[in-house]
């Protein structure tokens, strides 16, 4: 009997740090977000529930267009990462010899470590208009004046790419290493060639690690906040910088939170759909890698 | 080691992939140190020759980082901060960790996927939730009992909980993977020669945990020192070092002092992202 109190006191006590943390830092401040985007202002210092924020979000075309263009441009950046990234990840675990693999994966490792800050600084250096590449450019004879490569999408997709393909790599990478090399072999004795292997076998095996690098791709870029306005410009019109313009400059916390739900619920649902559409849970993927 | 035994041209053509995308990938980090040891007043071409003014010179124009105070003031808040919230998440990490791997109680598994979601909200919501909670909360003090409650108002403290908020989930995952593998007939062997259980947990089960604890505690460091979009929401008068950079890059613009600090960084995330890799690499990563 007292074995069995000590037993459940343990598990009370285990528990009571997980609770507090998920309790106030994660499910109350998000319940209160959503009662504050309810919240309409309609006199100074007067408020009523209703969906005012909401509505004032659907009247006004720039600010669904900017979560549309926020959407589909981290969609085309997970795309493009999972095409660029898969092939580096499957050179580090199954082309690579053993040293150069595990060069290749430090290399990899250590640029995440480097905050999205400098690493957007080094893309400014290298693309402005007296940038490394423009001048280098001119001084090759390539090009007359100088170029600004700086404040356009392709730049900031480019700079995305950059700053998330790590987080694709590191998962494909740990998913691709438990990999048994004799079931590509047998692939290819049975008669298969590259395309029906990597389709057929690799693929199909890699597929946890692909929907979690994809699903962390997505959302760091969704959520970005310095990339798209340092390579983008003033006007790159990404969501997190609408968000930060209703609370901060302009103090409309409620329409802000409002935002913030519907970036929430957005990015939710194209990771829900995602799940539903590979097959795969939550549990197998993320909590995994 | 496939497609090794011939090279073919396929081959020779996928390391030329390889080698361009480790380029690509180096490129802006180079471009982000080198301009540090420029002796120009701006971090662009052409190279006007090798100094070292940007780190320690001690007058403007060229100030370096050792003697900016602001920047060396965000540096510190950022060590504060970091140093918080590496041994906050590394604690609770721990208990979560024995919390899944041993503890046995209804809807473990929904719960588990509970643990997991924070690393799937974006930081800016994270910010904003929290920022709305704690204003809410402090105003509620204030207006029924007349109790200003400074802590709760943006600065360190909330900057802490907002990182804290989802580097416990990183720190928990590495940790609980570490102990999955732990094998319990060594506890039992320790308790059947008599030890109690508290001395089995600090000489057997601990220690066995710490190369996860003293890695995992290193990543949230290196997250919590750069985090960004989390931090611009919480963040009061003392601001950390990227809030910093930040506010200097768009108000003054670029200055090479701002290479100067990144080289200073990358030294010195390299070298703490290496020390975590080697402590982590006895048997088991991950």
């Amino acid at each position: 009997m007292q074995q069995k109190d000590i037993k459940r006191l343990t598990l009370l006590l285990l528990f009571a740090p997980f609770a507090l943390w998920i309790l106030l830092l994660i499910l109350l401040p998000h319940i209160g977000m959503v009662i504050l985007s309810l919240r309409e202002k309609v006199a100074p210092r007067v408020y009523e529930f209703g969906f005012g924020n909401y509505i004032d979000f659907a009247m006004e075309p720039i600010y669904w267009n900017t979560l549309l263009r926020t959407g589909s441009m981290a969609l085309l950046v997970t795309a493009l990462a999972l095409l660029i990234g898969f092939p580096i990840a499957y050179y580090i675990a199954k082309v690579a010899g053993f040293r150069t693999r595990g060069a290749l994966f430090l290399l990899c490792l250590i640029p995440l470590w480097v905050s999205d800050l400098i690493r957007a600084f080094g893309w400014i250096l290298l693309l402005r208009e007296t940038g490394v590449i423009s001048t280098f450019l001119q001084w090759s004879g390539a090009i007359d004046g100088p170029i600004e490569f700086l404040y356009n999408d392709a730049t900031v997709v480019v700079g995305l790419v950059y700053t998330v393909i790590l987080f694709m790599i590191v998962p494909l990478v740990s998913t691709l290493d438990g990999m048994d090399n004799s079931m590509i072999e047998a692939g290819y004795n049975l008669g298969g060639n590259g395309f029906t292997v990597l389709r057929r076998i690799i693929v199909p095996y890699a597929m946890p690690g692909i929907v979690s690098g994809c699903i962390v791709v997505f959302m760091l870029t969704a959520g970005s906040y310095l990339t798209p306005i340092l390579l983008g410009g003033k006007n790159s019109s990404w969501f997190t910088e609408q968000i930060y313009d209703q609370f901060i400059t302009r103090f409309n916390w409620e329409s802000g939170a409002a935002f913030g739900f519907l970036l929430l619920a957005f990015t939710s649902l194209v990771i829900w759909l995602g799940l539903k559409l590979s097959g795969q849970t939550l549990a197998n993927t993320v909590a995994k890698s | 080691m496939l497609l090794q035994s011939n090279p073919s041209p396929f081959l020779w053509g996928y390391r030329i992939y390889v080698a361009a995308f480790f380029i690509f990938l180096a490129a802006p980090l180079i471009a982000a140190g080198a301009f540090a040891f420029n002796d120009s007043l701006f971090p662009a071409l052409p190279w006007q020759g090798f100094t070292l003014d940007w780190f320690f010179n001690d007058t403007e124009p060229k100030l370096g980082m050792f003697h900016d105070r602001r920047l060396l003031r965000g540096m510190y808040y950022s060590f504060l901060i970091a140093c918080f919230v590496a041994s906050l998440s590394v604690l609770v990490g721990t208990t979560n960790a024995f919390l899944f791997v041993r503890g046995d109680f209804p809807g473990k598994n929904a719960l588990y996927i509970v643990m997991v979601i924070p690393l799937v909200i974006p930081g800016v919501i994270l910010g904003i939730s929290i920022l709305v909670m704690a204003s809410d909360t402090a105003n509620y003090f204030e207006n029924s009992f007349d109790l200003e409650l400074e802590f709760l108002r943006p600065g360190i403290f909330l900057v802490v909980l907002g990182q804290f908020s989802f580097i416990t989930t990183i720190t928990s995952l590495v940790i609980t993977a570490r102990l999955k593998k732990f094998d319990d007939s060594m506890e039992e062997a320790a308790l059947n020669l008599g030890a109690s259980r508290a001395r089995v947990l600090r000489t057997i089960t601990l220690p066995f945990l710490r190369p996860a604890m003293i890695a995992s505690g290193i990543v949230a460091f290196l997250v919590s020192f750069e985090n960004f979009n989390t931090t611009l929401f919480l963040v009061g008068s003392e601001a950390p070092l990227t809030i910093t950079m930040y506010d200097r890059m768009a108000k003054v613009g670029s200055t090479p002092v701002l290479n100067a600090v990144s080289f200073f960084l990358m030294v010195g995330s390299g070298l703490l992202a290496l020390v975590s890799i080697f402590i982590q690499r006895d048997k088991s990563v991950r």
